[in-house]
C-alpha cells in the first residue's frame, strides 16, 4: 500500500517544479529584464526637489551692485492641514473673497495634491509679508516660503540689464531640455546675452515621499544630492550714476543716449526713452506691469539705443569730410561759396546759414554745418575721378562707412541689435531702375546724412569713437570682466580686438575734422554744450519728421541730435544723443550730452548744470499723436475682446453717445461713404507695431 | 534527563526544523523591515508586543511552545482524534454564521475578547487529519468511486461553508487536497477535467462568448469526424461527445455568468477581470463608472504597486530597510498578503531566488518525508501539508507578481498574522511528530 501510486509522487514534484519555474521566469522578467520598474519606483517614492542657484550679480565700473538678488516670500498652502484656519481674516488681508479662496485651494489640490504645499499667492509685497508673518499662526496650513528674485537697487538700467522670465517650450527645446518648466531665464538685455554665465547650476535634493505624497526625509541620506552653484558675476563698464542721470533726462521723451569710453569700447551709459523701472518686471506685480508695458504704443521696452534707426543728419558730416580728405578730393582749405542754397545739382538745396563765407574752409563748414558744402563733398566722392564711375564711387564710400561701423550690427553684448542701413548700388538700382547718378543722392540728401541712410544711436556713438581715436575702435560692449568663469576669455575676446579700420587716414585729416568739431562747440551750432576747462568736439543734428497716421500726413517736430567726444586730447568719453521731436540739436540733445560729459569728466555738476538737468528731466516731449494712437490701439483691442466674449463692458467707454438729430436723407449716404474710405486707409496704414513706423520715419533735414 | 532528551529528539527531521526556523525568521525580518520606525530601539520594541513584528515574534514563540507540546504527544493521539477534530472544525465553521464579528468584507471571524479567530484558516488541520484518517482506514478502497466521492466531500464541505462566509480565497485552498487524493489514487481524469474546466472558464472570460461557442462546436465536429469509425461500432461515443459539447457550451453560456454574478463576491470578479486586463461585463455601468473613478485605490493599484516594488529591486535589491516602496506604504496590505514585495524589493532577484529555493526545498523535503512513511495516515497528512503550502505559496507569490488574481491568502510562515502562523506551525509539528514515528503503522 505504501508504494502504491508512488510514481504519482514524482508527478506532484514535477508540478511543484513547473510552478516554481513559472514564478522564477516572471521574477526574472520583472527584476532583470524590465528596466521600467526602477524608474517607476523612483517616480513613486523619490521627489527631485530643484534647488535654484542665485543668479550672478552685475556690478558697475565702481563695483556697485546694479543687479542683485533679494528674497521675497510666497504664501503656500497645504490643503490637508487647513483646519480651523482663520479664513476670513486671511481673505481680508489678501483682499480676496471666500469664493476665490476656495478656488485657489482647489487649484492647489489639483496641482500638487492635498498633502504637498502649493503656492497660494506668489511674491508677496514686503508690507503684506510683514503683516502675514505676524499672524501666520492663525492660519493653519499656510506658510511663508522664501523665493529669490532679481532686484535692481538703483532702479535703473532696465534696457541694458533686461529681465528674466519663465522659460517656454521653445527655449526648453532649444536648450536640449536643459531647462525645465518653471525655470527662469534671461529674456532680454545682459540677462539674456550672458544667460550661461549668470544662471549658475541647479542643485537637486532627492526627497523620499510616502504614499500620500508627503515628503518624509532625504533619499539615501542626501548622498546623491547636488548643491546649487551660484551664477558668475559680471563687472561692467557702466557708470550707474551716469546711467541714472541719462535715464532721468530721457524720461517722457522718445530717443536714446549712448556714452562710450573710446579707449576701451566700454559703454558707460545707455538710456532709451521712454523708460521703465526694471523692478517693475521682477516684483509681485510683474505680470500686470509687463502687459501694461507691452501694450503701451510708445513701447517703453524697446531699446532705441540699439534698435532705434535714425537718419544721422548733420552728425554725419564729419564722416563725409574724412572720406573726401582721405580720397584726396578736398583739402582742408577747400571752400564752397554758399549763399544759402546749393545749386550743384538740378534741384536747389537749402542751407540754414545764409551769410557769405561760412564755408570758406572745411573747419568752418563743419562748425557752421553747411549743407551746400557737404552736398558738394558727397558729389565729389561719388563722382571720384579715380574710379570714373559713380557706382564704384558709391561702393568705395560705403566701404568707408562700413569701416566706421555703420550699416551692420556692431555686435554689442545685448540681444537683438539692429543694423541700420548704408545704401549701396543695389538699393539705388532698385529705387531708380538703375538710372541714377551722384545728383540722385545729393538731391535725396545723402551728403547731409539722410536719404537711404539709417543709423542707431550706438553706431553714431561708435563713429565718434573712431574719430576720437583717429581711426580705430573697439566693439562697444558692457562687460569688462566675468568672475571665475572658465569660458570668460573666449566670451570677451571679440571685445578685445582693436578694429583699425580707418587708421590709414592721415592724422592731419583727423586733426582738421576734429578742429572743426571743436569749433562747433566753441563758436558754432553747439555752443550750449560748452564746459569750462574742457575742449569738447561735437556735431549737432536736426531732422525733420513726418509720419502718415490715420491716412493723414503728420508733420512732427524735428529730431534733436548731438554727437560728441571729450576732451579733445586723449578723449575719455564719446556720446550720441537722439531726442525724437525735440527740435534743434542744440535745444535738447546738446545739453543732455553736455551734462553727461561734465558729470563723467568732472565727477560733479555745477549748480547751473544741475538745475538744467532738473529742467530737462521735468520736460515732457512725448509726441502728442501717441495719445491718439494709444486710444486707437486700445479701442481696437477692446473691440476684439468684445467680439470674442460678447461682453459690451469692454467697449462701453469707447462708444460715442448716439446723436438724436435727424439728418436729411442725402447726407447719410455721403457720410457712409466717407468713413468706409477712411476705414480702408486705416487698415492699410494700421501699424502692426506702432513703434516701427515712428522710428523709421523718413525725415527731411533742414539744418545742422 | 539526557536519555529523555534523546527520546524526544529521536527521529526528528532536523533539516525540516531548520528550514522552518529559517522561514519564520525571514518572515519576522520582513515584517520588521516594513513597520520598523527609524530610531526606535530594536530589542526593546521586539519585546514590547506593540508593533507587528513584535507580535509576530511572540506568536513564533507561542508556536514553538505548541510545537514542543505536539512533539511530546503520542502519534496515536492524532489518528485517534482525527475525526473528532474534523467535527470540531466544522462546528467552529458553523458557529461563525451566528457569531461572526462585523468586519468589512468578511464574515469569517469570531472574536474572543481581544483574540480574533478565523476558523476557515484553521480548518485545514482537521481536514488534513480527517482525510488522512479516512484514506488510512483498512476498509477504504480508494479505487472505488464511492470512496473517492467521500474523500472529495470531506475536503469540499468546509470549502462550501467558507464560500458562504465570503472568503473565496480561503475556500480555494481546500481544492489543494485534490493533489493529495491524486497521490492516493484519485484517477487523473479528475485533475484533467478540473484543468479543462479552468481553461474553459478562462477562455470564457477572455474570448467573446459567441466565438467560443463556435470554436467548441468546431472542436466537437472534428472529434466526431475523427472518431466516425468508432461511432459506427459504438453509438454511445457520439452521445458522450455531444454531451461534453453541450456541457461545455452550457458552462460557457450560463454557468460562468452565474458563477460571476451570484456565487463570487463582486470584488473577486473585479480582481479576476483586472488580472486579465478587461472591463468587468457582469456589473452595471453605474457601478463600473464609480469603480473607474477610484481605480488607483482599487485592486489594480495593489498589483501595480506590488510589481513596481518587486521590479525595482533589480538584481541584488536595495537592502534591508532601504526599499522605498515597501517602507512608505505604497503597497497596501504588505505586511500580510503582499509581504513578498519586501523581499523582492529589498533583496532583488538574487534574494527572491534564494527565498523561493528555500520554499522549494522545504516542499520537496516534505514530499520526501511523506514518501518514507510506512503508514498511510502519515503520508496523507504530509502530502496535505505539502499541497496546502504549495497552493498558498504559488497563489500568493503569483498574485504579487501579477500572474494570479488577488485572492487574499497568506504566504505561509512569512505573512503577518497569528492564526496563519499558528495553523501552519501546528500542521508542521504534527508532521514532525508523525515522521518521528515513521516506523510505526498508524491507523
Amino acid at each position: 500500500m505504501a508504494l502504491f501510486n508512488q510514481s504519482r509522487g514524482r508527478i506532484i514534484q514535477l508540478i511543484f517544479v513547473g510552478i516554481f519555474l513559472i514564478m522564477l521566469i516572471q521574477l526574472f522578467n520583472l527584476q532583470i529584464l524590465s528596466g521600467k520598474y526602477r524608474q517607476l519606483a523612483m517616480d513613486n517614492a523619490v521627489f527631485a526637489k530643484v534647488r535654484y542657484p542665485d543668479r550672478g550679480i552685475i556690478f558697475d565700473r565702481n563695483g556697485k551692485a546694479i543687479l542683485d538678488n533679494t528674497i521675497l516670500y510666497d504664501l503656500v498652502v497645504t490643503p490637508s492641514e487647513l483646519k480651523n484656519a482663520d479664513t476670513f481674516g486671511l481673505c481680508r488681508l489678501l483682499a480676496i473673497d471666500t469664493a476665490q479662496f476656495r478656488k485657489r485651494v482647489n487649484d492647489a489640490i489639483i496641482k500638487n495634491g492635498r498633502y504637498r504645499p502649493s503656492v497660494f499667492q506668489s511674491l508677496l509685497t514686503p508690507e503684506l509679508h510683514a503683516r502675514l508673518e505676524e499672524n501666520i499662526w492663525k492660519y493653519n496650513g499656510f506658510a511663508l516660503v522664501e523665493r529669490p528674485v532679481r532686484k535692481y537697487p538703483y532702479n535703473a538700467g532696465a534696457h541694458v540689464m533686461g529681465y528674466i522670465g519663465e522659460v517656454d517650450q521653445n527655449i526648453i527645446k532649444k536648450s536640449n531640455n536643459y531647462y525645465r518648466m518653471g525655470d527662469f531665464v534671461g529674456r532680454s538685455g545682459l540677462e539674456a546675452s550672458y544667460e550661461t554665465v549668470l544662471m549658475g547650476q541647479r542643485g537637486v535634493e532627492y526627497m523620499i515621499k510616502d504614499n500620500h505624497n508627503r515628503l518624509v526625509g532625504s533619499y539615501e541620506n542626501g548622498l546623491r544630492d547636488t548643491l546649487p552653484i551660484a551664477g558668475n558675476n559680471l563687472h561692467t563698464y557702466l557708470d550707474i550714476e551716469l546711467q541714472q542721470m541719462a535715464e532721468a533726462m530721457m524720461a517722457n521723451k522718445v530717443g536714446a543716449v549712448v556714452a562710450i569710453d573710446p579707449r576701451t569700447g566700454g559703454i558707460l551709459a545707455m538710456a532709451s526713452g521712454p523708460n521703465y523701472d526694471p523692478n517693475e518686471l521682477s516684483g509681485p506685480n510683474k505680470n500686470k506691469n509687463y502687459s501694461r508695458l507691452a501694450l503701451d504704443v510708445s513701447s517703453p521696452m524697446f531699446n532705441r539705443a540699439i534698435k532705434g534707426q535714425y537718419p544721422p543728419g548733420s552728425t554725419f558730416k564729419p564722416l563725409g569730410a574724412l572720406v573726401a580728405l582721405d580720397e584726396g578730393l578736398i583739402t582742408p582749405s577747400y571752400g564752397y561759396a554758399c549763399g544759402g542754397t546749393y545749386y550743384g545739382c538740378t534741384r536747389p538745396l537749402n542751407c540754414t546759414e545764409k551769410w557769405g563765407g561760412h564755408a570758406n574752409n572745411l573747419r568752418d563748414a563743419i562748425a557752421w554745418s553747411c549743407n551746400s558744402y557737404f552736398s558738394e563733398v558727397l558729389k565729389k566722392t561719388i563722382d571720384n575721378p579715380k574710379y570714373r564711375n559713380p557706382r564704384k564711387g558709391l561702393m568705395v564710400w560705403k566701404d568707408y562707412m562700413t569701416a566706421m561701423g555703420l550699416g551692420y550690427r556692431l555686435g554689442v553684448d545685448l540681444p537683438s541689435e539692429d543694423a541700420g542701413n548704408i545704401p549701396d548700388t543695389a538699393d539705388y538700382d532698385k529705387s531708380y531702375n538703375g538710372l541714377w547718378n551722384s545728383c540722385t543722392m545729393v538731391g535725396g540728401g545723402l551728403g547731409i546724412g539722410q536719404d537711404k541712410m539709417l543709423t542707431t544711436p550706438l553706431q553714431l556713438a561708435n563713429a565718434m569713437c573712431v574719430i576720437a581715436n583717429k581711426g580705430y575702435y573697439y566693439t562697444p560692449h558692457f562687460v569688462k570682466k566675468i568672475d571665475n568663469y572658465p569660458g570668460a576669455d573666449s566670451i570677451l575676446a571679440p571685445y578685445k580686438v582693436k578694429h583699425e579700420a580707418l587708421t590709414h587716414i592721415s592724422d592731419q585729416a583727423f586733426e582738421i575734422v576734429i578742429s572743426g568739431m571743436q569749433d562747433v562747440v566753441d563758436k558754432g551750432t553747439g555752443r550750449v554744450a560748452q564746459i569750462p576747462g574742457i575742449q569738447i568736439c561735437a556735431k549737432t543734428g536736426t531732422a525733420q519728421n513726418r509720419i502718415i497716421f490715420e491716412g493723414k500726413r503728420l508733420d512732427l517736430k524735428d529730431n534733436s541730435m548731438f554727437v560728441c567726444f571729450a576732451p579733445r586730447d586723449n578723449p575719455k568719453i564719446a556720446i550720441a544723443v537722439v531726442v525724437q521731436n525735440g527740435g534743434y540739436g542744440s535745444t535738447w540733445a546738446a545739453p543732455i550730452a553736455s551734462i553727461i560729459m561734465e558729470k563723467y569728466l568732472n565727477d560733479t555738476l555745477r549748480p547751473e548744470k544741475a538745475r538744467r538737468m532738473e529742467e530737462i528731466s521735468q520736460t515732457n516731449l512725448m509726441p502728442s499723436y501717441l495719445k491718439r494712437m494709444q486710444y486707437r490701439e486700445d479701442s481696437i483691442r477692446a473691440f476684439k475682446w468684445f467680439e470674442m466674449t460678447k461682453d459690451s463692458a469692454y467697449i462701453e467707454k469707447y462708444l460715442k453717445p448716439v446723436r438724436q438729430t435727424v439728418r436729411p436723407a442725402a447726407v447719410p449716404t455721403q457720410q457712409a461713404a466717407v468713413p468706409a474710405k477712411e476705414n480702408k486707409s486705416n487698415h492699410s496704414n494700421q501699424p502692426k507695431k506702432a513703434e516701427l513706423v515712428v522710428d523709421r520715419i523718413r525725415t527731411k533735414e533742414f539744418n545742422g | 534527563m539526557a536519555r529523555r532528551n534523546q527520546e524526544i529528539s529521536k527521529g526528528i527531521d532536523t533539516t525540516l526544523i531548520l528550514l522552518y526556523l529559517a522561514l519564520v525568521t525571514i518572515g519576522i525580518i520582513s515584517i520588521f523591515s516594513v513597520t520598523y520606525q527609524e530610531g526606535t530601539p530594536v530589542v526593546k520594541s521586539f519585546l514590547e508586543y506593540k508593533t507587528d513584528y513584535s507580535k509576530q515574534f511572540y506568536f513564533f514563540i507561542l508556536s514553538l511552545f505548541v510545537g514542543l507540546f505536539i512533539t511530546l504527544t503520542d502519534s496515536k493521539f492524532f489518528t485517534a482524534t482525527a475525526n473528532i477534530w474534523y467535527v470540531v472544525g466544522i462546528l467552529m465553521l458553523l458557529l461563525v454564521f451566528p457569531f461572526h464579528t462585523q468586519i468589512k468584507g468578511t464574515e469569517s471571524i469570531i472574536r474572543f475578547g481581544s483574540i480574533q479567530v478565523q476558523p476557515a484558516e484553521i480548518c485545514k488541520i482537521p481536514v488534513a487529519l480527517a482525510l488522512a484518517k479516512y484514506l488510512s482506514r483498512i476498509e477504504t478502497d480508494f479505487s472505488k468511486v464511492k470512496s473517492q466521492l467521500i474523500g472529495i466531500a470531506i475536503c469540499l464541505f468546509p470549502a462550501v461553508l467558507t464560500i458562504m462566509q465570503k472568503e473565496t480565497g480561503l475556500a480555494l485552498v481546500f481544492f489543494a487536497f485534490f493533489l493529495v487524493m491524486f497521490r492516493e489514487g484519485l484517477p487523473p481524469s479528475y485533475l484533467i477535467i478540473g484543468f479543462s474546466l479552468a481553461v474553459l472558464i478562462v477562455a470564457t472570460l477572455v474570448v467573446d462568448k459567441d466565438v467560443l461557442a463556435i470554436v467548441l462546436t468546431v472542436i466537437a465536429s472534428i472529434g466526431i469526424y475523427l472518431s466516425r469509425r468508432q461511432i459506427k461500432k459504438n453509438k454511445g461515443l457520439l452521445f458522450s461527445i455531444l454531451l461534453v459539447w453541450a456541457v461545455c457550451v452550457g458552462i460557457q453560456r450560463f454557468a460562468v455568468p452565474f458563477l460571476f454574478q451570484k456565487v463570487l463576491q463582486p470584488h473577486h470578479v473585479e480582481r479576476v477581470f483586472s488580472l486579465i486586463g478587461k472591463e468587468n461585463p457582469y456589473v452595471d455601468p453605474a457601478v463600473a463608472e464609480a469603480n473607474a473613478a477610484k481605480k488607483h485605490q482599487g485592486i489594480d493599484y495593489n498589483v501595480r504597486q506590488s510589481k513596481i516594488a518587486i521590479g525595482s529591486g533589480g538584481f541584488s535589491g536595495k537592502g534591508l530597510l532601504k526599499g522605498t516602496q515597501t517602507r512608505f506604504d505604497f503597497v497596501p496590505e504588505q505586511r500580510t498578503d503582499f509581504i513578498f514585495c519586501t523581499i523582492g524589493e529589498g533583496f532583488g532577484f538574487l534574494g527572491s531566488v534564494v527565498f523561493l529555493g528555500l520554499y522549494f526545498f522545504f516542499l520537496l523535503r516534505i514530499v520526501f518525508v511523506a514518501e518514507r512513511q510506512r503508514s498511510t495516515f502519515s503520508r496523507v497528512f504530509a502530502y496535505s501539508l505539502a499541497s496546502v503550502l504549495f497552493f498558498h505559496i504559488a497563489i500568493n507569490i503569483c498574485m504579487t507578481i501579477g500572474l494570479a488574481p488577488v485572492i487574499g491568502i497568506t504566504l505561509p510562515y512569512i505573512s503577518y498574522g497569528g492564526t496563519s502562523l499558528l495553523t501552519f506551525s501546528v500542521m508542521f509539528f504534527i508532521l514532525i511528530r508523525l515522521d518521528a514515528d515513521r516506523q510505526m503503522i498508524l491507523r
